[in-house]
């Protein structure tokens, strides 16, 4: 059966990881590929590495990480952050990344996904989107996420996944800002209405504090697949621990 | 050992090149046909969709070479679009024509459920090989794609995988073997099986 995926995700900068990783018994918290090593030996199924200070001069720096993980890790990695053209995504693949993740471009450029999805394949193509809760009801799309809150834009998010999905890409990677960081759950209803809305992959995000969240975003959310990031770098909850209590509930997941 | 990786401009050369160092034999990733000569052992990678696959193939001049190398008996991996494009016909986009090495047709999911099958499935082994040991019945693969073989002789079939259906997740006949799955992104059992290809490749060598 094709399990539920549980993915850590990092927040990286210049080629090192940045937030803090408080649990694991590492000489080098901030070396991605030891981090990577580690959590796939805690089960991870997939890693997420986002490039938080992404720009062209920093480009390097990251191509030089992605190949380091890429020759060290043998389960599968995104790269997010500062992709904004076919080109970019080729540098990545190319490095060794088995998928990427566009976020702003894909809604200031409209043909990127399309695009992207034509030359590499969707298999390849994440559209992470970042949506807060609006007042007049649903939710809508921000662009540059992680600058200030980010910059509203007049899209509604399920629809834009659907857009996404149509025009090619591969699974939608769904956080909602509301919860990013609160550790109280993940958004069930905008998780749901984005899994409703597209045949491909979803990926809940923001909110995760515990295990009954993942349990709540595979369940009542109708998620593939649950990120998260503090609950693991903390060491509120270990990885297996997650899977292990996933599993007493009859979601399957790999073991 | 020569270990012959073809790139034919698609896809996930650098880790399946990864998985055979990994596996303790450093192979060569190349565009070159003639390569595949006097290779001891070769790998077709691939992600991406059925036509582009084949049209690369042909532009880089790999089908009749791959043909002639299969037919010699020398131990063959396919992967993933290297399984799908040794059968006849794959309905990708249309309908493709493809290697024509394995009978049978290269059909989609349609079973409402989530396409791409992506993320980890378990394979249900149906019949024990060599590629096979060390590694057990119902490990998890890491998956990722919309179609999926459907050989005309159910006898090749050697690991299954139920995704709505059940499906040929794993083939093997004479030298040929091939997974719908990505061995090199499917940590310890994955490269397990990179190490069991080589050995098979070694051992056949030798005979």
């Amino acid at each position: 059966m094709l399990t539920k995926r549980i993915i850590p995700c990092f927040d990286v900068a210049d080629g090192r990881v940045v937030k803090g990783i408080r649990f694991l018994n590492l000489r080098d918290a901030g070396d991605p590929v030891e981090l990577a090593r580690a959590y796939n030996d805690e089960g991870a199924d997939e890693l997420v590495f986002l490039d938080i200070r992404a720009s062209p001069e920093r480009r390097d720096t990251a191509i030089d990480m992605v190949q380091r993980i890429a020759n060290e890790v043998f389960i599968p990695f995104t790269v997010g952050g500062g992709i904004r053209s076919p080109e970019d995504v080729r540098q990545m693949l190319e490095s060794g990344a088995d998928k990427v993740a566009i976020n702003t471009a894909a809604v200031e450029n409209a043909d990127l996904v399309r695009e992207a999805a034509e030359r590499f394949g969707s298999q390849c193509i994440v559209v992470a989107i970042d949506a807060k809760g609006s007042a007049a009801g649903g939710w809508q799309v921000h662009t540059y996420g992680g600058v200030g809150g980010g910059t509203p834009v007049e899209i509604d998010a399920v629809e834009w996944a659907g857009r996404c999905a149509e025009a090619g890409a591969g699974e939608i990677l769904i956080t909602c800002m509301d919860a990013d960081g609160t550790q109280e759950g993940y958004d069930l209803e905008l998780t749901r209405a984005v899994s409703e809305a597209v045949q491909v992959p979803v990926i809940a995000s923001g909110g995760a504090g515990k295990p009954e969240h993942m349990y709540e975003a595979f369940v009542n959310g109708k998620a593939d697949a649950a990120l998260a990031a503090s609950i693991f770098h903390f060491g509120t909850h270990r990885i297996r621990d997650v899977k292990q209590y996933l599993a007493e509930r009859d979601i399957p997941v790999r073991l | 050992m020569k270990v012959v990786v073809v790139d034919y401009g698609a896809g996930n050369l650098h880790s399946v090149s990864r998985a055979v160092v990994n596996a303790g034999t450093r192979p060569l990733v190349t565009s070159n046909p003639s390569y595949l000569d006097d290779a001891e052992a070769v790998i077709v990678p691939g992600v991406g969709a059925a036509a582009d696959t084949m049209s690369n193939l042909r532009a880089s001049g790999f089908v009749e070479p791959i043909h002639d190398y299969i037919s010699s008996g020398r131990p063959f991996l396919g992967v993933c679009m290297g399984q799908q494009a040794l059968f006849e016909v794959s309905e990708e986009g249309g309908e493709h024509e493809c290697l024509g090495i394995l009978p049978g047709r290269v059909v989609r999911f349609a079973n409402g459920l989530k396409v791409p099958h992506m993320g980890w499935n378990q394979v249900r082994i149906v019949k024990q090989h060599p590629i096979f040991e060390g590694v057990g019945d119902g490990s998890y693969f890491y998956f990722v794609h919309s179609y999926y073989p459907r050989p005309a002789d159910p006898e090749i079939v050697i690991g299954e995988t139920e995704y709505g259906v059940n499906f040929a997740s794993v083939i093997a006949r004479d030298n040929i073997v091939a997974t719908q799955f990505h061995p090199e992104k499917s940590g310890e059992a994955g490269l397990r099986m990179y190490a069991n290809f080589l050995k098979i490749a070694t051992t056949a060598g030798v005979s």
